[in-house]
């Protein structure tokens, strides 16, 4: 038994970085979408009427009281049954993009809410509407705000990717599981994917830290 | 000739609580009113309404004969668009109590901000007029500074500068000096004397009594919701013709 861990980790090379790509891939599209989606959801909160208002608080609190993992497996079984029918990536990342949107729209209220009202009053006194309120006033102030804690999530949304396995995607987690059957170096691999993760999150919370950075305002 | 500024019998709730009981008031171009009265009486509420920032339930608001905010048709009121609000809020400029600047952007930016998305100007025709009114106010040196870098009377003149670079018809200012420390009042009045010599038309609530006194053409009384008494500056603080008056006067003080 020659075959030391490096030369493991070479020989399944393939298999790894195919599973690293699809988990990139889940994180990336679960936080794009459940970005997206959770900004409508915190525009709703804050300025919807009272019956959207109640209808989107529903949703996020449901959806924040509920297992990830629950949702996934939901995603997966539970829509096929009312004839969506979703390969398991595409029903994993639609789980992990619904549970995103309402953490983002949290995040969204409460930074939008943060902002003094005087900013708006301001705004209106020159003339802005509305939505020109949104996109100079509003927006870039709460976007600053909400900058860490929007990191926290989609690291976050990189961890829970892991349980797209259960479904069966191939994802980085199910692949080192596949390797380490093979080899039964499970100390070794699992501590190889923690590594990669880790790697992930680390990317994820440097570009945070450098577009804080870059919008900080100076005081 | 119509006024520059028309309020008929103007009535505003809060819910059950009445502020403005039928404030009446016409002011002609180019005057400087000042608003005194206690804190409650609804002079800031009154000048809230011109601008829109409150909604009123009765009564009537014209600048250059155009009503504002509500419309009647069929002897139904409504609302107007927003869209047509916002355009209608232009015609007056604010400054605020606690000056409201928008703190992610420069002070050259700020007042650039209405000239570019509401009047539509260029980029470079907004920047030249922005320095214009920096300059007017004495910041034309601190043009790149944000809000958080500059003291709370310097703010206080952006914003200000904000506000009239929009080229209004009419100043609103909101007790401008009340969040100020001491010696930093003065440097905004002058900016306020500076544009009332100019013929700019104000209309000013302030507790700064000695201010009131020789800065405007006419001084507003407001007691409990409603005009209490009003005349020009001399007569009405020398001589007042009712005891409210009277009573705000000698809790006063002139500085």
């Amino acid at each position: 038994m020659d075959f030391g861990f490096l030369d493991q980790i070479w020989v399944a090379r393939l298999p790894l970085l195919k599973g690293l790509g699809v988990s990139v891939s889940i994180s990336l599209l679960s936080i794009a979408v459940g970005t997206v989606l959770g900004v409508f959801v915190g525009l709703a909160l804050t300025y919807g009427y009272r019956p959207v208002q109640w209808l989107v608080r529903g949703y996020t609190d449901f959806i924040r009281g509920t297992p990830v993992l629950v949702l996934v497996l939901a995603s997966y079984y539970v829509l096929s049954t009312v004839g969506i029918d979703l390969g398991p990536f595409q029903a994993g990342v639609l789980a992990l993009a619904v549970f995103c949107s309402s953490h983002v729209g949290e995040l969204v209220r409460g930074a939008l809410q943060s902002i003094p009202k005087g900013q708006t009053e301001a705004a209106k006194a020159i003339g802005l509407t509305f939505p020109q309120t949104f996109a100079y006033v509003l927006g870039p102030q709460a976007l600053r705000q909400a900058l860490p804690a929007w990191v926290n999530t989609a690291a976050e949304m990189v961890k829970a990717s892991t349980l797209l396995s259960i479904i069966g995607v191939g994802e980085l987690l199910l692949r080192t599981q596949e390797v380490i059957s093979r080899t039964f170096m499970s100390l070794e691999f699992y501590f190889f994917a923690g590594f990669l993760y880790f790697a992930i999150n680390y990317g994820i919370e440097r570009f945070g830290r450098y577009v804080e950075r870059k919008t900080a305002v100076p005081s | 000739m119509t006024n520059l500024l028309e309020i008929r019998d103007l009535h505003k709730r809060y819910g059950t609580v009445e502020v403005l009981k039928g404030v009446d008031c016409s002011m002609r171009q180019g005057e400087v009113i000042s608003i005194i009265g206690s804190s409650g009486s609804g002079k800031t509420t009154m000048l809230r309404c011109i601008n829109m920032l409150e909604e009123f339930q009765g009564g009537t608001i014209a600048i250059d004969g155009q009503e504002i905010g509500y419309e009647t048709a069929g002897g139904v009121r409504r609302r107007k668009p927003e869209r047509e609000i916002a355009r209608q809020r232009a015609l007056t400029g604010m400054a605020f109590q606690q000056f409201n600047l928008f703190p992610h952007m420069s002070a050259a930016a700020n007042v650039m901000l209405g000239l570019l998305k509401v009047k539509k100007m260029g980029r470079d025709e907004a920047r030249t007029l922005a320095e214009k009114w920096l300059d007017r106010v004495g910041l034309l040196s601190r043009k790149d500074h944000f809000p958080g870098q500059l003291s709370g009377g310097q703010q206080q003149r952006v914003a200000i500068a904000r506000a009239i670079a929009m080229n209004p018809k009419l100043m609103l200012f909101d007790e401008v000096t009340s969040a100020l420390d001491p010696e930093l009042v003065n440097e905004v009045l002058q900016v306020i004397k500076a544009l009332a010599e100019d013929g700019m038309s104000m209309l000013i609530v302030t507790h700064e009594m000695r201010f009131a006194y020789e800065v405007s053409s006419r001084v507003i009384f407001m007691n409990q919701g409603r005009i209490g008494e009003e005349g020009n500056p001399r007569e009405m603080f020398l001589k007042p013709q009712t005891e409210r008056l009277a009573d705000f006067l000698k809790t006063s003080t002139f500085n």
